[in-house]
């Protein structure tokens, strides 16, 4: 029988709360981690979340009924305690599929975060995890290359791939600028890359800085026949001028360019990739604002979505942290999102923050890059972590050698074959890094005096966004 | 502190191009080769056998030394295979393959014979 339509307030969770609910194997899930106002219970709270992040508003209204609202909302079915934590409580939410706008992380998130974040009723928001059902990975360009297609276009195997952000990040001329990138490429590493904060400044104008660095990757890869890039970043105010830069460094053999998803946002990124795609281009991407939305342990979006978000919209590169180096990152927490970008199937995992099944179907994987404050003497556990598929990249740990940009390029280089190899030998490269090291600095005296520079420098601040586990 | 050097690598010299993984390391001595052939059978990748001269080992695709090694477990087999196609091309750059079918890749590829290169 058909429903009436009555005005007024119904609690949330009437329609919202289902806790008999089964998901669908096509229903996209979250897990927020809610912290409600005082007062408000659990089961209210996380219908409220369901709801205001799907169908619901604060009031009933008369054109409820002309729909189906009980096949599209968003259903709030379980509950779980946070372990470690009285006052938050996970709330698992499954969206159905056709909330949503086929290939569109943009819209996606316009849901999942949206209005519902600022709501009253709720102290902290977090989301914690979200599962893409295999249904909506596919309508998704997803990376325009992948790990696979990469390696075989720079012809890099059997070893990880070594990086390094040119410094200072603002300031150069586009020519000296140029010649940073050629001594570091020359020195033995795969790649350098612009500073995020570089785009098109009036020391540097884009154009100029495409050119010189262009005449670097020739020169250097002329010099050492091996295959190099540098990460041109075309980060720019509109999407036109984007596409732009993009077509310039195109037009000039380069390999590689590079986006800020973040600050760049969804709809260029995604824009971005599928011309990628189009255009047989490597696409690095950097993250700078996400630990605005991804540090605060109660508030904001976990990187392991971000991290989701990013290989649907597509990228070949993105940064992951280091574990070892100057910035935020606990291991198992890593370890997970490093799955996440690179794995076909990722498995429910507590123990590394992975609160669903993810399967990626066909959609390739992304290189987890690691930068940020490492040097030689973290190589070894840089290669133990993140193995062969991730670029490690040095910035300092490159252009802060004594001997300077080459010297510091050949130490790393060094010391991840000598890691590598060792490691394909059967050797705990994490235990004996020492000893691998020092071997290894025998023959090459930049190691060596990489490795007299930074002995002493460590990073040993705790983590401030950990895994939830009980601490009683 | 050491004192600086300066680094040695120009077009000029042929010296200075390498050649991707382990470029970078010392040539691997008889036992280092084999612990490699030994990492690549135990990872199930199909072993393969190409050569080049050293000027021309840029390109994407060297010479194949007969097929890939499909299925052959045996380290000393593949050594074997890997001393006659250095032996019958002496002057170039011998490199093993790791090919992983799932995927679709090479899971390693490294140089275990070094040619002359003329400076």
């Amino acid at each position: 029988m058909a429903k009436t339509y009555q005005a007024g307030v119904k609690e949330y969770r009437e329609t919202y709360w289902m806790p008999e609910y089964t998901p669908a194997d096509t229903d996209i899930l979250a897990c927020f981690k809610v912290t409600a106002q005082p007062g408000v219970p659990r089961e209210e709270a996380a219908a409220a979340v369901a709801a205001e992040s799907s169908t619901g508003t604060w009031t009933t209204v008369w054109t409820d009924l002309l729909t189906d609202l009980d096949y599209y909302k968003g259903r709030a079915y379980a509950i779980e305690d946070v372990p470690g934590d009285d006052e938050s409580f996970y709330a698992f939410i499954a969206y159905p599929l056709d909330l949503f706008e086929e290939g569109s992380v943009v819209n996606v998130f316009t849901s999942l975060v949206g209005n519902v974040f600022g709501f009253k009723a709720l102290r902290h928001l977090r989301l914690e995890d979200v599962r893409f059902p295999v249904a909506y990975v596919t309508t998704c360009n997803g990376p325009p290359n992948g790990i696979q297609v990469e390696r075989d276009k720079m012809n890099k195997y059997g070893r990880a791939l070594l990086g390094c952000t040119i410094k200072p990040k603002l300031g150069l001329s586009a020519k000296n600028y140029g010649r940073a990138v050629y001594e570091c490429l020359r020195g033995g590493l795969d790649f350098t890359k612009d500073d995020e904060n570089i785009n098109s400044q009036p020391f540097m104008r884009w154009r100029n800085r495409f050119e010189f660095v262009m005449e670097a990757i020739h020169k250097s890869e002329a010099e050492t026949g091996e295959r190099k890039g540098h990460y041109l970043n075309v980060t720019a105010p509109t999407p036109d001028e984007m596409f732009r830069r993009a077509e310039f460094a195109k037009e000039l053999g380069a390999p590689i360019i590079m986006h800020d998803y973040l600050t760049g946002g969804f709809c260029a990124n995604t824009g971005l990739a599928q011309w990628c795609r189009d255009n047989g281009m490597l696409l690095h991407i950097h993250r700078a604002m996400h630990a605005v939305l991804d540090r605060h342990p109660k508030h904001g979006i976990h990187f392991r979505v971000l991290a989701k978000a990013l290989r649907l919209s597509g990228g070949d590169h993105l940064h992951s942290g280091t574990v070892v180096g100057k910035l935020e990152g606990d291991r198992e927490a890593t370890l997970g999102w490093i799955d996440i970008m690179r794995d076909s199937f990722v498995k429910e995992d507590r123990d590394r923050g992975i609160f669903f099944d993810q399967d990626w179907a066909h959609m390739p994987g992304v290189f987890p890059v690691a930068s940020g404050g490492i040097h030689v003497w973290h190589m070894p556990a840089l290669v133990n972590i993140f193995g062969d598929d991730a670029v490690l990249q040095f910035g300092g740990g490159t252009l802060g050698h004594p001997w300077g940009n080459a010297a510091g390029a050949a130490a790393n280089r060094v010391a991840l074959e000598a890691c590598t190899e060792a490691r394909n030998r059967g050797v705990q490269v994490e235990k004996e890094g020492k000893g691998i090291l020092t071997e290894a600095a025998k023959h090459s005296p930049e190691l060596n005096a990489a490795m007299e520079t930074w002995k002493e420098i460590k990073f040993e601040f705790d983590t401030i966004d950990k895994l939830d586990v009980a601490h009683k | 502190m050491s004192e600086m050097q300066d680094y040695q690598s120009s077009l000029s010299n042929p010296q200075s191009r390498k050649f991707e993984t382990f470029s970078y390391l010392p040539e691997m001595d008889k036992d280092q080769i084999r612990k490699q052939v030994e990492f690549i059978v135990k990872k199930g990748w199909n072993p393969a056998v190409e050569h080049t001269e050293p000027e021309n080992s840029f390109g994407h695709y060297w010479y194949m030394w007969k097929l890939p090694l499909f299925g052959e477990t045996d380290v000393d087999k593949i050594l074997a295979e890997a001393a006659t196609c250095h032996k019958a091309h002496p002057t170039h750059h011998v490199r093993l393959v790791g090919y992983d079918n799932y995927a679709q890749s090479q899971g390693t590829a490294m140089v275990i014979y070094r040619g002359p290169i003329k400076a």
